[in-house]
């Protein structure tokens, strides 16, 4: 970490061959998260938060400029080094919740730490620790297809944060969720925020998201628009904004 | 570790498609146990009736002597030396006299081979106890094969001719004491058995041998004149059709097992296909390409370990059940020159139940294997949106 800076992102330019060219998905971007932001990339589809949020989780690699995250210079990394990096630090959240059809709610949260290699008395009291943070003790044994979507959602919450990463990213975290659902998984993420200081960096182009962020980053057409903090306007206990 | 218990995950958690996979593949095992099994069973059946009704423990044969020349009985022949006597006498040793000759079934006449043979021997599982001395006419015996061509049966005359030391050709009339079945052709097809003494009378070779079968476990006595022939020369050629008839068997459980390596690698290509999402999100959890890789790998060979247990399951009771029933085989099977009883009785070896197991957990490991190298090249990010590749 530099400075206290989780992620430092300098000159950050990301293109992708299209036909015989190319096309540029993020221009000059110049950014850094702290640690224990709440904080978001918004934009319209196609504006680059996605591919920015997935070169911060070293998933894709820069073309030009660079990013570290955590020390690690994401263009440089092997691998390996990647999936090291991903493993011990960063949580995902996505879209689609993206959970292992196959495994139940329990297998689902404790994947992460498989990977991890942590002793099973260790492993299963984190699990049922996660569990408890989102609100899913009772369905430790649920499959994923007998999961509401907000239920889903909460699990990959818990599947994210598990392993106590420094970073969450959460690609369009309510984008399938109705409203009250959206409310509920956006005040637990802000709870264990809260709670356990780790750093969620969102993108989204939903109100109801935006409304949570402490920090807004505005992108359209692979630029940083605006960088602003905000204090938040809704109300904390029901979610609900305030008129 | 890991990759085997999330392996297992996986595929019971696929459900149906596991197991018709592992169904399918355990085909494969049963089958080519099965066959191999039979194969064995029939080879160590056959060289087992050769060593009973015909071969002994080796034969000591007089120097001429050729068996796949006629023209050599003539010379093949001599006094069966003294040193012989004493393993004789023992019942170790049993001396045969061969000629060839004539008769005359039906009025037909027909090129046979003459062989005289002690009637006292017990080496040989030929009933030659039933060549007991006859005032009316020469006891025989032949084979069922040979009573069955030439339409003779128990208690029947036949003329026979031969040429004796001299040159001189000779007849007789024989009986027909006994037909003996044996499922080794070579002591059947065109043979007549006599007694030892008589054809050496008829033939006036008194005391003299073609060749002599030991009893199993003896050691020849080297003389001079005499060839002692073990089991790589007597049983060469039937350890050459064994030899062919693996490779048929070897060609049989190759398509058998392509066949079911086809579904494996087909269930490969497509579960990757179809959980590119699940790929990307195992490699942004932190799973690196190499253990991805080596999770469908391992996926697709933990089909082996489940198509072995189900294997297990109906294939031990099924081959149990034949190895102790035997297969029964189309009569005439053996006029084809190869010996085999009427029975096949399967031999399941440790080595051939493990060889197979290894030989599908290898193949099956390779074909899972070479499809889940299309996941190194996949773009995790688009393969977490499930993204055709």
């Amino acid at each position: 970490m530099e400075n206290g800076k989780l992620i430092t992102i300098q000159n950050l330019v990301k293109h992708y061959p299209m036909g015989k060219g190319r096309f540029t998905a993020l221009k000059d971007i110049n950014l850094t998260f702290e640690k224990g932001e709440f904080s978001g990339v918004v934009g319209p589809s196609g504006s680059g938060k996605t591919t920015l949020l997935n070169i911060m989780g070293s998933l894709d690699v820069p073309s030009e400029g660079t990013v570290r995250v955590l020390g690690s210079e994401i263009g440089t990394l092997s691998h390996k080094a990647a999936a090291r990096l991903r493993n011990h630090n960063i949580g995902f959240i996505f879209q689609t919740y993206n959970l292992m059809p196959v495994y139940n709610v329990f297998e689902n949260v404790e994947f992460p730490l498989l990977l991890l290699k942590m002793p099973v008395k260790e492993r299963r009291q984190a699990v049922l620790d996660a569990l408890e943070w989102v609100g899913l003790s009772d369905k430790v044994k649920s499959r994923p297809k007998q999961l509401s979507g907000g239920e889903s959602q909460r699990v990959s919450i818990a599947r994210a944060m598990v392993k106590r990463p420094h970073i969450v990213l959460a690609d369009e975290p309510t984008a399938n969720l109705d409203a009250d659902n959206s409310h509920h998984i956006l005040q637990t993420m802000e709870k264990l925020n809260r709670d356990l200081k780790t750093t969620f960096i969102f993108a989204t182009h939903d109100d109801k998201v935006i409304q949570y962020l402490k920090r807004k980053i505005s992108l359209a057409d692979g630029k940083v628009q605006s960088d602003e903090k905000s204090p938040g306007n809704r109300n904390p206990e029901s979610g609900h904004e305030i008129q | 570790m890991l990759a085997i218990k999330l392996a297992f995950k996986n595929l019971i958690g696929a459900g149906l498609r596991t197991w018709l996979n592992a169904f399918v593949l355990s085909i494969a095992y049963v089958v080519i146990i099965w066959h191999s099994g039979i194969l064995e069973g029939w080879n160590r059946q056959a060289r087992r009736d050769m060593i009973d009704w015909q071969i002994g423990g080796g034969e000591v044969w007089q120097k001429n002597y050729d068996p796949y020349d006629p023209f050599t009985l003539t010379d093949a022949h001599a006094p069966v030396p003294e040193k012989f006597q004493e393993q004789i006498k023992a019942g170790k040793l049993t001396p045969i006299l061969v000629t060839s000759g004539s008769f005359y079934p039906e009025g037909r006449i027909q090129s046979v081979l003459l062989k005289g043979i002690d009637p006292q021997q017990s080496i040989l599982k030929l009933p030659a106890g039933s060549l007991q001395k006859d005032n009316e006419a020469i006891p025989a015996m032949i084979g069922t094969r040979m009573a069955k061509n030439n339409r003779l049966k128990e208690g029947d005359y036949v003329t026979i001719r031969w040429r004796d030391a001299l040159g001189t050709f000779d007849a007789a009339e024989i009986k027909i004491a006994r037909i003996f079945k044996t499922s080794v052709p070579a002591v059947d097809n065109g043979q007549i058995w006599l007694p030892l003494d008589q054809l050496q009378n008829m033939l006036q070779m008194p005391g003299e041998a073609t060749y002599l079968i030991l009893e199993p476990g003896q050691n020849p006595i080297k003389i001079s004149g005499w060839q002692h022939q073990g089991y790589d020369v007597l049983l060469a050629e039937m350890d050459e059709i064994i030899r062919r008839k693996s490779i048929g068997g070897t060609i049989l459980y190759t398509i058998m097992l392509l066949l079911a390596m086809l579904a494996i690698f087909d269930t490969q290509v497509f579960a990757i296909f179809r959980r590119q999402k699940e790929i990307g999100t195992d490699i942004a959890l932190g799973m690196t390409r190499g253990q991805v890789i080596g999770l469908f790998t391992v996926e697709g060979a933990v089909h082996g370990i489940l198509a072995a247990v189900m294997a297990a399951i109906y294939g031990i009771p099924l081959l149990s059940m034949q190895a102790v029933h035997g297969m029964a085989m189309p009569e005439g099977m053996d006029d084809y020159g190869l010996a085999g009883a009427e029975r096949i009785f399967p031999v399941y070896s440790t080595a051939l139940i493990i060889g197979t197991v290894i030989l599908v957990m290898i193949t099956t490991t390779i074909v899972s294997y070479l499809p889940s190298l299309k996941i190194a090249k996949m773009k995790p990010t688009d393969a977490i949106r499930g993204k055709l590749q």
